[in-house]
């Protein structure tokens, strides 16, 4: 028997999923959010190196379970394999209250103006569907602020004149002391004409918000933050909207379908219940954020009379464009300890290489790596290091505390053919087809890619390393904890799946709200830029008359 | 999962890795741990910091061998079996028994050879044992981290 009709049923409390629900909440929707995943705590982290979401040797700390959440990966030589949650190719990001904000490093980066008008800007490579949004900078700018004040992002990116125009500066200042990595890098970017700066971050740096400060330990990308200072949807937006007393969150949810009327609207979500039981929620209004893959599979897995081969899915484009970034850059040895043990670790950054960069389409930002933990540290190994025996133990003592990386996310050219579809045989264990992945980067991306390592590698050296080596893009389909596009947000629904407001074309009370609808995913972590949309999005669907309607 | 049913999957694994209740080893034979020790040890030797065995790094993959890694278990029996009969075939002496020279002889064919995966895997695990966190068997009294000079993880309510 179905549950008593809501104002809005969302599906998902990642990133946007409790954003849109602070929206509806706050204009008084009665609203359902649903989530997956369990709701954790800072009592939850574990500081274990091996298990946790960056690193799940021994499994993910915060989803999904490896049991019976399986996906089918495609390799671009065509093999596939079934994947666990916890094995690569399986492009994870979390399952959880709060998603991958729980546990992740917390960038919190604008995209560039040029990154919303890729296509006018450049023009597409052969072979990409690179393309720009509906929507500009200036339409974003606004809920950018937001997020970055009622959230709480600390930084200072004044030195930063490649970022778009800011109204206000953020909310708090970078953690201090800056570490030592950040004054190396500093000196060798101004010699080379660079202009670093401090990389804003989802974390206080000073009480905010009733939270603590980050007390500088060196777990902190892929784990929950001991002292809840790391700033998520789940200690923000989410308690804001628990405390109107109109939102419901059930956790253990498994969202099965979105259910259409004969004309094919929405009516609200099938779902399987922390016991497993078949549950029915009616809505008004349905919201899917449940990242790129899983709202693409929830789409797919929503056909209908009139949409036989998924909601939205008409012209054949849920699912297509997945991308993430292909993250390069270089290590650099350096002749002192250039180690201090002040997590987070990154710090410094540069948008020099963002845009501008001859006969390349875009670029990405370049920044300190994240604290390196040892096992991690494993896989810096440079060329001619033997992978065993006393010279690498050699090397491991000898590099360890006096190597820096530079890393950055060098923005993709989206294909056609990367995507995300229904497997045909695999199903989890509610018997659903599971999402099969697949795709490959374009060689452009590549291209771009080797020049960003090129930049690391020369801002390394100028700061003083005495060797350096690259940190090159390899060949496979991008996604995981920055997956992006499979929704496209467009004006022409044979070439998108969602409007500018991020309602499915073809039905008026059905939106995606997550890194789905990003035409281009910017050379930059995506969250700010999925949080600020969310913002955006659950204003307009707050004040469409949606409610009254239905 | 509930409790009753928790209680019954823990049984049924502790089940199935500790049916030689006189060795110290819960998904190794004796003679596969020794093989395993004396390799290991070849992939991070002892030197003025522990190496692999005074790690512990084959307490952490036979331990891994009941949980995650039990997927792996004929990998391991198959490949450290022909390491055992490849030194016997060479050096008419168990791998176990070999000096390093000989033995680094041995991996480095096997390295390159027709068990080149089984290698890799073997080698990985033995990394996460050495350098990873001490609370899965391996890295025993913190000694990479000390090594590497990265003070020990705070324990919360103790530190």
């Amino acid at each position: 028997m179905p549950l008593p009709l809501v104002d809005a049923v969302i599906v998902g409390a990642g990133a946007a999923g409790p954003v849109i629900a602070r929206q509806l909440t706050a204009a008084g929707w009665r609203t359902v959010l649903l989530e997956r995943g369990k709701w954790y705590t800072p009592w939850d982290c574990r500081k274990d190196d091996l298990r946790n979401q960056r690193n799940p040797t021994l499994g993910n700390a915060f989803g999904p379970d490896d049991e019976g959440n399986p996906r089918v990966a495609v390799a671009p030589d065509g093999t596939e394999s079934i994947v666990a949650p916890s094995e690569s190719g399986y492009q994870n990001n979390a399952a959880c209250v709060g998603g991958g904000t729980l546990s992740y490093g917390a960038m919190a980066w604008r995209y560039h103006p040029h990154d919303f008008r890729m296509a006018s800007t450049y023009g597409a490579p052969q072979g990409s569907t690179l393309a720009d949004w509906p929507i500009a900078y200036e339409d974003l700018e606004p809920y950018y602020e937001r997020a970055e004040w009622e959230m709480g992002v600390s930084g200072d990116d004044s030195n930063n004149p490649f970022k778009g125009p800011r109204r206000k500066p953020l909310p708090m200042p970078p953690v201090s002391p800056q570490g030592r990595e950040h004054e190396i890098l500093d000196k060798g970017a101004r010699r080379l004409g660079l202009h670093p700066f401090h990389i804003p971050m989802l974390r206080n740096s000073v009480p905010y918000n009733g939270r603590s400060a980050c007390m500088r330990c060196r777990w902190c990308v892929g784990f929950a933050c001991e002292v809840d200072a790391k700033t998520g949807a789940q200690n923000t937006v989410l308690p804001t909207a628990l405390q109107t007393g109109l939102l419901e969150l059930r956790t253990g949810c498994m969202t099965s379908r979105i259910v259409l009327d004969e004309g094919g609207r929405a009516t609200g979500v099938r779902y399987f219940d922390a016991s497993g039981k078949a549950c029915e929620q009616p809505a008004r209004v349905v919201v899917s954020s449940c990242g790129a893959i899983e709202s693409a599979r929830l789409l797919l897995n929503s056909a209908h009379r009139l949409f036989p081969n998924g909601l939205g899915n008409r012209h054949d484009w849920v699912g297509r464009n997945l991308q993430g970034h292909t993250y390069t850059g270089a290590c650099g040895l350096f002749d002192r300890i250039t180690y201090d043990d002040l997590g987070p670790g990154a710090s410094i950054a540069v948008c020099d290489f963002n845009h501008g960069n001859p006969g390349l389409r875009g670029g990405g930002a370049l920044c300190n790596e994240f604290i390196r933990l040892p096992y991690q540290f494993v896989g810096k190994r440079p060329p001619g290091v033997p992978r065993w025996g006393q010279a690498f133990k050699d090397w491991m003592r000898q590099a360890y505390r006096r190597t820096i990386c530079v890393m950055g996310p060098t923005q993709e050219m989206p294909t056609f053919e990367s995507r995300v579809q229904l497997d045909p045989r695999v199903r989890d264990r509610f018997g659903l087809p599971v999402a099969r992945i697949s795709g490959s980067r374009h060689p452009h991306t590549l291209e771009i890619g080797r020049a960003m390592a090129a930049h690391a590698d020369a801002w390394l050296k100028e700061s003083g390393a005495v060797g350096t080596w690259l940190m090159l893009p390899g060949q496979g389909v991008s996604a995981g904890q920055h997956q992006a596009g499979t929704c496209r947000m467009g004006n022409d629904p044979q070439t998108s799946v969602v409007d500018r407001h991020c309602r499915v074309h073809d039905v008026d009370n059905v939106f995606v709200v997550d890194g789905s609808v990003h035409v281009t995913n910017g050379g930059f972590n995506p969250v700010l830029t999925i949080l600020a949309n969310a913002y955006r999005v659950g204003e307009f669907i707050a004040s469409s008359g949606l409610r009254s309607r239905g | 999962m509930n409790r009753r049913m928790f209680l019954a999957a823990a049984a049924l694994g502790t089940a199935a890795c500790s049916h030689r209740p006189q060795s110290p080893w819960r998904a190794l034979t004796p003679e596969e741990a020794a093989t395993l020790e004396a390799w290991c040890e070849c992939l991070i030797p002892e030197d003025a910091d522990a190496g692999a065995g005074r790690a512990g790094v084959v307490r952490f993959i036979d331990t891994q061998l009941c949980g995650k890694y039990k997927r792996h278990r004929k990998t391991y029996a198959s490949v450290l079996a022909a390491m055992d009969t490849a030194s016997r075939g060479a050096y008419r002496t168990p791998f176990a028994s070999l000096p390093l020279a000989r033995r680094t002889v041995l991996l480095d064919q096997f390295e390159k050879g027709e068990h080149r995966k089984a290698f890799d895997l073997v080698l990985d695990h033995s990394l996460q044992g050495y350098y990873g966190n001490p609370r899965h068997g391996g890295n025993a009294g913190f000694v990479s981290w000390r090594m590497l000079g990265v003070p020990p993880a705070p324990v919360r309510g103790r530190s």
